[in-house]
């Protein structure tokens, strides 16, 4: 028994800003509360980092192995979140009915998806922090435009984004988790993060080219290794990713 | 005092908080809601029916999850699918199940649901009141089935709706976790919070509801008050045992005109009809007067399960 007047409607929504806010707070806090989502987005890229820097593993070419590595690892960084660890998560909460909550809230669809994008990009940007540092410390000497740097960022998380809700609201949980999981490791391996692009046979190469993980890794690879100014190739193919991933999850996310 | 009281009431009842009419609903070749009518004014109405009788499909269409594929729905007067953004401020909504990230805990999740709103509960009495303090740093895939429950039902009345809706809100309690929930109920409706929830337990409905609707494969098949529904369809029933072979046709003369009275077996006597205080006055002087003590007396009152029963032929526990 409460006392009388406890329950007595007041309704109404918060300010949309700080309702767009509570929820990147909160879907940033449960992305980094989760054990499996900080391998893949954090301990993952940093052990890839550290060991292909120090041990001659793989072949990189020309110079420090670092400035080859680094930034095809802050492209993996990219992929781990936008993609990776957002399909797994929004897979889950759509089987667990938190989208579907959500979705009789206050909070518009559009903000939840705002929020989403929110918590990414704060996300993004702890990954690098703490990579580049990592990265420095190693003896990385980036060059180039950072805001060349920034745009790629921008598009790769934009392409990414696109295809992993695209999974996450199309497949079940389970099979999202599975698909998610597979296509990093494959990107991993055949996107030119660690392993050069040009140790694949020539036909591969073109083909393997065109994927959004090597567009980005090797944009970021021309500015920050060669200084280059707009690597208008690899950001075309990011757009590209982007328009389709980004419309076919529109068209084909289902909330429940 | 009664008649202020009751005039407010029925102003209240003349502005339905729900209107569905026509409603038809459709999953590929299975028709979930077939036609369905309902109005709801303020209070608490009770959707009472089997499972699969399409409760859950009428209340998610009443919050803007599903489109009808045919006929209308108001809900506080809304558009629940193309007037969302103004209507889901004002209801709360407990979802049969889930609704939670399995990373939160109930604390977390309820403070956030609070953020959305304007006016919120204060969420740490809300917690106490409803015992979830105990659920700690637990996160929510670690809760008790109980203990979901409540985050569900409190996530459904911290915002401070107009108009909450219930699906099944004590499926799975305890009986003290049931009561718990029940008062809260009567809370909600004691300030003014319309209350819309679905139950298969006639119990509930009965202990509860201002107003039942009782649905049957789509359509509402009956809507009334408990006593109203129970009043109608067969009579209530009154049981005693005694010496055999009383003169029944002589207790009949005492009774009403619209009972019965028969010897069931020898000693066994039943009177049908509108049992009440002065029915049962009746037969006790009658048994008084002929020198019997009549024993083991009942009174059978008709509950909502025997009305489903002889509405739908079907037992109300699907």
């Amino acid at each position: 028994m409460s006392a009388a007047g406890t329950y007595t409607p007041k309704p109404g929504a918060a300010p949309l800003p700080r309702m767009i806010a509570a929820q990147a707070a909160l879907e940033t806090k449960m992305l980094l509360r989760n054990g499996e989502q900080l391998l893949l987005t954090v301990v993952i890229p940093t052990l890839l980092l550290v060991l292909f820097s120090a041990v001659d593993i793989v072949d990189t070419g020309e110079g420090e192995a670092v400035d080859f590595l680094a930034p095809g690892i802050l492209a993996l960084a990219v992929m781990s979140t936008a993609f990776t660890g957002q399909a797994i998560a929004t897979g889950f909460e759509r089987r667990y009915g938190v989208l579907k909550r959500l979705g009789a809230s206050p909070l518009p669809r559009w903000g939840l998806m705002a929020a989403k994008t929110l918590s990414v990009l704060v996300t993004e940007v702890l990954q690098i922090v703490l990579l580049t540092v990592i990265a420095l410390a190693l003896g990385w000497s980036p060059h180039g435009n950072p805001v060349s740097v920034l745009l790629l960022l921008v598009l790769g998380t934009a392409a990414f984004s696109g295809l992993g809700l695209l999974m996450a609201g199309t497949l079940k949980a389970e099979a999202t988790l599975a698909a998610a999981n597979l296509v990093f490791l494959l990107l991993l391996v055949g996107g030119g993060v660690i392993v050069p692009l040009d140790k694949f046979p020539d036909a591969a190469q073109s083909l393997l080219g065109l994927l959004p993980i090597a567009a980005l890794s090797d944009g970021l690879r021309d500015v920050l290794r060669h200084g280059a100014g707009l690597p208008w190739a690899d950001l075309g193919i990011l757009a590209v990713w982007a328009v389709l991933g980004l419309g076919a999850a529109a068209k084909f996310f289902r909330w429940e | 005092m009664g008649a202020a009281a009751s005039l407010d009431w029925s102003t209240m009842r003349n502005e339905p908080v729900v209107q569905i009419q026509g409603l038809v609903k459709r999953y590929g070749t299975k028709t979930a809601v077939d036609g369905l009518d309902l109005t709801a004014g303020a209070g608490i109405t009770a959707v009472l029916g089997p499972n699969g009788a399409g409760k859950t499909t009428t209340i998610e269409t009443c919050e803007g999850y599903r489109k009808p594929d045919a006929g209308a729905v108001r809900v506080l007067g809304l558009d629940p699918v193309r007037e969302a953004g103004a209507l889901r401020p004002r209801i709360g909504v407990m979802l049969q199940s889930g609704g939670v990230y399995s990373g939160a805990r109930a604390d977390e999740m309820l403070r956030h649901v609070a953020k959305l709103h304007a006016e919120p509960l204060d969420v740490t009495d809300l917690i106490e009141r409803l015992g979830l303090g105990s659920c700690g740093r637990t996160t929510y895939r670690r809760l008790s089935g109980g203990q979901q429950q409540r985050l569900a039902l409190a996530m459904a009345v911290v915002g401070r709706p107009d108009l909450v809706f219930l699906d099944e809100p004590t499926a799975g309690l305890d009986p003290q976790a049931r009561r718990a929930t029940w008062d809260l109920v009567r809370d909600l409706r004691r300030d003014g919070v319309g209350v819309i929830l679905t139950t298969h337990h006639m119990d509930e409905a009965e202990e509860l509801a201002d107003d039942v609707a009782i649905i049957d494969a789509g359509k509402v098949i009956a809507q009334g008050s408990p006593d109203e529904l129970c009043r109608g369809g067969a009579e209530n029933t009154l049981r005693f045992t005694g010496r055999p072979g009383l003169d029944v046709a002589s207790l009949l003369k005492a009774l009403p005109p619209d009972s019965t009275a028969a010897e069931l077996m020898p000693g066994a006597y039943r009177v049908s009809g509108t049992v009440d205080p002065q029915l049962l006055a009746t037969v006790t002087s009658w048994c008084a007067q002929h020198g019997v003590m009549p024993d083991r007396i009942s009174v059978e009152r008709h509950t909502l399960e025997d009305v489903f029963l002889e509405l739908t032929g079907k037992e109300l526990r699907g």
